[in-house]
C-alpha cells in the first residue's frame, strides 16, 4: 500500500502519472529488445522500476520548470513531456531524435521544453544544476529546477562542492537523489543509507527527507514540499526516493553483485502495481480502466518504435555540424 | 592613447561588460572584498554588489559547474579559477560539460561562458601555482582558448570572449599583469580567431604566445642592431586558430621559430609546427621548423632554476640568430 495519500491528486493527474510510468516502462522495454536485435547499438542504461521516483518527482513542476537528469533518465524526460517517437529516434540515432542521434540514451535533452539534459558523467549535472539556479533566480522567474542524480553521485566532491553553493546563494533547486541502491556494482549501503543521505542535508543547511521511491504518491508529496519551498524564495531541499533498478547497470552487467531472490523480492514492491492497487482499492478506478491506460502506452512505445525505424539517419556531411554556437 | 595595465584592461573589459549587460556575472573564489587573488576585480563588488559578484568558498568544480549551468539559461557568466593549476579541479565540468552539450544535443543548446585564468611562471609560486596548461584546453572542441599578449588584446579579447556564445578559457599571464600599454576607454571587442602580426621582419618569423609575445619583441630589438629582421606574430587565439596570418609570415622570410612557455611534449608549438608544415608555406621553407619551450620539467622554485625553466630573451635571441645562420 502506499503512505501518500492518493485523494490530494485529481483524477486526471492520477491517470496520467499511471500513463508516464507505463509510458517509460514501455519505452524501456522496447528499447532493451532493440538492443537485443541490434536496432540501437552501443549501451543504456534502463530504469525499469523506479518509475515512481521519475514520475512522482516531474509531477510537481509547471510545464516551464526545468530538470537537469543523469545516465538512466529515460523516464525523467518522459516525464517531462518528452514526445516518445523523437525520443525513440535519439536512441536509434537518427537524424530527427532529440540530439540529431549525436547524444543517443545517455544525453537525451529537450533544452526548449526544459529538459536541460541527460548526463554520462555520474555526478556532473549537480554543479550545473546551481548554475541553473543562479540563473533563473538573477533572471527574476519563479521557475524551478530538479537535479536528479543516483546514490553513486552522492559520494562524489561534485556532489559536496555542489550542496555548499547551492545553500550559499539559496537557488531555486530540488536535489532529488534516486537511490536505487548500486553505483554500478557498489552497493550503496556498503556506505550510507537513503535516511543518512538525507540526512546529510540538514549538515550542508538546507532541509532533507527520505521518501520511499517505490511509493508514487509519498514522492510527489514529499517533492512538492521541496518545490513549493523553492519557489517561493525558500531556497534549495534534497529528497532521497529510495527505490531499486530490476535490469543491471548497463548492457554489460553480469548481476554478479547481488542475488534474484533480491531482485525479486523488489519487484513484489513494484511501484506501478503498488499504485495501481490504490487506485482501484480507493474506487478511483477500476482494473479495466488502468488496463486500457497501460495498453495506450505500450501502443504509443510501438508508434514510437516504428517511426524510429522509419526515419532517416543523420548525413555525414553535417558530422561537423554544432561543435560551435555562432 | 590613455596608457593602463593589462591586468586594469582585464578589470575594465569585465565592468564595462557588466555596466553594458545584465546577463553578465562574476563567479570565483576571493573576487568580491578581496578583489580576487591578483586584483582582477578589485572594487567591482562595490560598484555591482553580491548579486553579480559571486564570490565563492573552495569549490573549482562547483563554481564551473554553476557557470555552465547558468550559461545553458541565459547568462553569460565569468568564472575565475585562481590559478591555471586548479583548472585539473574545474576540468570536469569545462571539458565534459561546457564544451560538449551543444554539440551532444544536436545544436540545441549554447553555453556562452568566459573562464578567465592566469598561468605561466617567474613568480616563485613553484609546482603548483606556475603552470601553462593551455594546449590541453586546445585539445577540446567546443571550447575556445584565448591568450592575451598585450592590455590592448586583454581588454578587446576579452569582450570577444564575453560576447561570444561559446565557452571560452581565457588564459591571462601573471607577469604581464602589470604591464602597461595604449587601450581605448571606449567598448571594442577584437573577434576570437584573428592573428596578428605585432613587429614586421623579413628574415625569420617568431610566432608567440602570452608572455612570449613580449620576449620575442624584445628579442626582435637586439637582433635588429645584428640586422636580423624577425617578423612576430601573436595567434592570440589557439582555437580557433587564425593559421592565415602564420602561413603568410612563413612563407615571406622562409624561416620560424615557434616560441611558448609551456613544456615543449605536447605543447601548441607541435600544433603550430603541423599546421606550417601541412600548408603551402612548407615549399618556401630554408630552414627547419623550430620550437623553443619551456623545459619538459613540473615549475621549480629556485629563483635560477625557475628562470632556466622558460625561454627568456636571451634565448629567443640565441635561437633566432642560429635559425638565420643556418645552424640548426
Amino acid at each position: 500500500m502506499l503512505e501518500g495519500k492518493v485523494e490530494s491528486i485529481s483524477k486526471a493527474e492520477a491517470a496520467e502519472m499511471l500513463r508516464l510510468m507505463y509510458e517509460t516502462r514501455a519505452f524501456e522495454e522496447q528499447a532493451e529488445k532493440s538492443y537485443m536485435m541490434g536496432k540501437i547499438h552501443g549501451t543504456m542504461h534502463l530504469s525499469i522500476g523506479q518509475e515512481a521516483s521519475a514520475v512522482g518527482s516531474i509531477s510537481t513542476l509547471e510545464p516551464d520548470d526545468y530538470i537537469l537528469g543523469h545516465h538512466r533518465g529515460h523516464g525523467l524526460c518522459i516525464a517531462k513531456g518528452a514526445d516518445l517517437n523523437l525520443m525513440m529516434a535519439e536512441f536509434y540515432g537518427k537524424e530527427v531524435g532529440y540530439c540529431r542521434g549525436r547524444g543517443g540514451s545517455m544525453h537525451i535533452a529537450d533544452v526548449s521544453s526544459g529538459n536541460l539534459g541527460a548526463n554520462g558523467v555520474v555526478g556532473g549535472g549537480i554543479p550545473m544544476a546551481v548554475g541553473v539556479g543562479i540563473g533563473l533566480k538573477m533572471r527574476g522567474t519563479n521557475r524551478v529546477l530538479i537535479s536528479f542524480f543516483g546514490d553513486g553521485a552522492a559520494s562524489t566532491g561534485a556532489f559536496h562542492e555542489s550542496m555548499i553553493l547551492a545553500v550559499l546563494f539559496q537557488v531555486p533547486v530540488v536535489f532529488v537523489c534516486e537511490n536505487n541502491q548500486y553505483a554500478m556494482s557498489f552497493a550503496a549501503d556498503k556506505w550510507t543509507t537513503s535516511e543518512r543521505l538525507a540526512g546529510f542535508a540538514e549538515q550542508y543547511g538546507m532541509p532533507g527527507t527520505a521518501a520511499d521511491g517505490n511509493d508514487i504518491v509519498a514522492v510527489r508529496q514529499k517533492v512538492q514540499v521541496a518545490v513549493d519551498r523553492a519557489r517561493s524564495g525558500g531556497g534549495p531541499s534534497l529528497v532521497v526516493n529510495n527505490t531499486y533498478r530490476y535490469r543491471g547497470h548497463s548492457k554489460s552487467d553480469r548481476n554478479r553483485y547481488r542475488t534474484q531472490d533480491e531482485i525479486e523480492e523488489w519487484q513484489r514492491n513494484d511501484p506501478i502495481l503498488r499504485y495501481r492497487k490504490v487506485l482501484v482499492s480507493e474506487g478511483i478506478f477500476d482494473d479495466q480502466e488502468l488496463d486500457a491506460i497501460k495498453d495506450a502506452a505500450y501502443e504509443a512505445i510501438e508508434k514510437a518504435r516504428q517511426f524510429a525505424e522509419d526515419s532517416p539517419e543523420p548525413a555525414v556531411d553535417t558530422i561537423l555540424e554544432g561543435v560551435y554556437a555562432p | 592613447m590613455r596608457e593602463i595595465t593589462y591586468l586594469e584592461a582585464v578589470r575594465e573589459a569585465m565592468t564595462q561588460e557588466m555596466e553594458r549587460d545584465e546577463r553578465v556575472f562574476l563567479i570565483g573564489e576571493d573576487i568580491g572584498a578581496y578583489g580576487g587573488a591578483f586584483g582582477a576585480s578589485f572594487g567591482m563588488l562595490e560598484q555591482f554588489g553580491p548579486e553579480r559578484i559571486l564570490d565563492t568558498p573552495i569549490t573549482e568544480l562547483g563554481l564551473t559547474g554553476a557557470a555552465t549551468g547558468a550559461a545553458l539559461v541565459g547568462m553569460r557568466p565569468i568564472a575565475e579559477i585562481m590559478f591555471m593549476d586548479f583548472t585539473t579541479l574545474a576540468s570536469e565540468q569545462l571539458v565534459n560539460q561546457a564544451a560538449k552539450l551543444r554539440f551532444m544535443f544536436g545544436g540545441k543548446a549554447s553555453v556562452p561562458m568566459v573562464l578567465r585564468t592566469p598561468g605561466g611562471s617567474g613568480t616563485g609560486a613553484a609546482e603548483h601555482h606556475s603552470q601553462s596548461l593551455e594546449n590541453w584546453f586546445v585539445h577540446i572542441p567546443g571550447l575556445k582558448v584565448v591568450m592575451p599578449s598585450s592590455p590592448y588584446d586583454a581588454k578587446g579579447l576579452l569582450i570577444g570572449a564575453i560576447r561570444d556564445n561559446n565557452a571560452v578559457v581565457f588564459v591571462e599571464h601573471k607577469l604581464l599583469y602589470k604591464m602597461k600599454g595604449p587601450v581605448p576607454e571606449e567598448l571594442y571587442e577584437i573577434p576570437l580567431g584573428t592573428s596578428e602580426v605585432k613587429r614586421e621582419g623579413k628574415d625569420l618569423t617568431i610566432v608567440a604566445t602570452s608572455i612570449m609575445v613580449q620576449r620575442s619583441l624584445a628579442a626582435a630589438e637586439q637582433l635588429a642592431e645584428e640586422g636580423i629582421e624577425v617578423e612576430v606574430v601573436d595567434p592570440r587565439t589557439l582555437r580557433p586558430l587564425d593559421p592565415k596570418t602564420i602561413i603568410q609570415s612563413v612563407i615571406k622570410t622562409g624561416r620560424v621559430l615557434i616560441v611558448h612557455e609551456a613544456v615543449k611534449t605536447g605543447g601548441f608549438g607541435g600544433e603550430l609546427a603541423a599546421v606550417i608544415g601541412e600548408s603551402k608555406a612548407f615549399g618556401y621553407l630554408d630552414a627547419p621548423i623550430v620550437r623553443l619551450a619551456g623545459k619538459d620539467i613540473p615549475i621549480p622554485y629556485n629563483r635560477t632554476l625557475e628562470y632556466h625553466a622558460v625561454p627568456q630573451i636571451e634565448n629567443i635571441v640565441a635561437k633566432a640568430r642560429d635559425i638565420v645562420q643556418g645552424k640548426v
